[in-house]
């Protein structure tokens, strides 16, 4: 059997291939647009020199610690918020004014105020996304079900058992979405910082190609990076969303 | 002072295993619903609660369990208690013996086997609260009540939208497992021959605020 919806993504992109390959045949200038084709030896080279995975690895690995920082203060924040009425009316200010201010600032704020150190690098990705996270969460447990907690309550659950079994499975839609929003959103701010202030990481190395006016280069280091995400979102984050619905669909 | 006869202070008649009510008021928003509410239930006893809708008998319920904290008064109650909601209230996401294991962490898995069978439920161990019939749904809620040997039952309108025979079938599975664990039970229900079926007595709330008549 065909599966449809694949075979129209797998179309799709093959013509955003091809309209990749009219446009570069027609600009007369290929270190504008390179042929695709063109990107080959400059990736397999800089795989051989070990460049593009020590790169890829560092950005990688701020994403990750950004991400599980962002995820764990944002769902904390979340759920206190949406339980609480009285602290969400102290702290919903707060969340519009970090909901609002460009990502750019925090970074620099960050750089000035922390130094152009890792740790600023990763602060300034993870306070951007934990205003996200946190609204997310908050609607999910506003929307948790009180007979659940009384039931929970009389039966005198354990705290963590609660937690366990009975906040964070109604949480999941949420934080699957939140999630899926988080790295989507957290790996393009996390190349910004290494653009501005960091000395590795496939931002720097872009960074690096933008001033030499390397199209190829560019090229090559964001469409690794591209790849591998698509990758983290297809392998990891989708299986893992499809297994916490697993009762729904049983 | 319109109080029951009671031997000695609340706290000595909770060790006699004696779940002792004495709501004073409780308001929602300032608006008052309850007025004095008091009364015991003996181990064992078997208690209703009747009154015409809206007049405060969930919140009752709500105060003697525990979930509502905010009211004007005081309860003794027992450590263990079970509650059945008029919906079956079940994890979902868990499986049928995980609704069980997980509400009663000290019950044996050979134990919740055998409480699943007693309600009908034997070789549904694995399946999702969604794979059920609503019948089903309200029988795994039952057996979770009973799992963990209550000594006091609380039921917010148990029998309440199911159909005769259904209702029926329920009635009777409540009263044998009653029977057999004799919690002390306290319940609401709509319908009079419910209460002079199951109940040794049957409270009437009623008036604004409301106390019992
Ligand atoms: N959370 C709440 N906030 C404000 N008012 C409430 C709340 N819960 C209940 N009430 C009010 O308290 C009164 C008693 O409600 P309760 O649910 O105890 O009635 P009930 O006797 O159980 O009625 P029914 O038989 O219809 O279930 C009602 O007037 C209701 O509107
Ligand atoms: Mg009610």
């Amino acid at each position: 059997m065909i599966d449809k919806p694949a075979v129209t993504s797998a179309l799709s992109i093959l013509g955003l291939f091809a309209l990749w390959v009219v446009a570069a045949t027609l600009s007369a200038f290929p270190q504008i647009l390179p042929q695709p084709w063109a990107l080959l030896e400059p990736f397999q080279r800089e795989i051989a020199n070990g460049k593009l995975p020590y790169h890829l690895g560092a950005t990688l690995l701020r994403v990750i610690w950004a991400f599980c920082l962002a995820m764990a203060f944002g769902v904390a924040l979340g759920l206190a918020m949406g339980r609480s009425e009285r602290l969400n009316r102290w702290l919903d200010p707060w969340l519009v004014i970090f909901l609002n201010l460009p990502a750019l600032v925090l970074i620099v704020l960050c750089y000035l105020w922390i130094g152009l150190n890792e740790t600023a690098a990763i602060v300034a990705v993870t306070l951007n996304k934990i205003p996200n996270v946190a609204t997310f969460i908050r609607e999910g447990a506003r929307a948790l079900s009180p007979d659940l907690d009384a039931m929970a309550q009389v039966y005198r659950m354990s705290w963590m058992a609660r937690l366990r079994h009975v906040t964070l499975p109604q949480l999941a839609p949420y934080i699957a979405g939140a999630a899926r929003a988080g790295v989507a959103v957290i790996w393009k701010i996390v190349l910004v910082v290494e653009f501005l202030g960091r000395s590795s990481g496939i931002g720097f190395q872009i960074h690096l190609y933008f001033q030499l006016f390397d199209v190829r280069m560019v090229l090559v280091y964001s469409l690794s990076f591209i790849v591998v995400m698509l990758a983290v979102e297809w392998l990891l984050l989708q299986p893992w969303e499809r297994r916490v619905r697993r009762w729904r669909t049983a | 002072m319109a109080v029951a006869a009671t031997v000695g202070t609340p706290r000595e008649a909770l060790e006699n295993g004696v779940t002792s009510v004495d709501i004073r008021s409780k308001s929602f928003g300032g608006v008052p619903v309850l007025g004095r509410v008091r009364f015991d239930i003996a181990p064992g006893e078997r208690v209703a609660l009747v009154g015409p809708s809206g007049i405060g008998k969930s919140t009752v319920l709500r105060i003697v369990t525990g979930i509502d904290t905010r009211f004007e008064g005081h309860v003794d109650r027992p450590e263990a208690m079970a509650i059945v909601f008029q919906e079956p209230t079940l994890l979902p996401w868990r499986s049928t013996i995980d609704n069980l294991l997980l509400t009663h962490p000290g019950l044996a898995r050979d134990d919740a086997l055998a409480a699943l069978d007693r309600v009908g439920l034997s070789g549904k161990d694995g399946f999702f609260p969604g794979q059920l019939s609503l019948g089903q749904q309200r029988r795994l809620s039952l057996a979770r009540a009973f799992a963990g040997k209550p000594d006091l039952l609380i039921m917010d309108e148990p029998f309440v939208s199911l159909d005769p025979e259904m209702a029926e079938q329920m009635i009777a599975l409540t009263e044998t497992l009653i029977a057999e664990t004799k919690p002390a039970t306290l319940f609401v229900t709509h319908a009079h021959a419910e209460a002079e079926r199951l109940a040794d007595r049957v409270l009437v709330l009623g008036g604004h605020p409301a106390t019992l008549g």
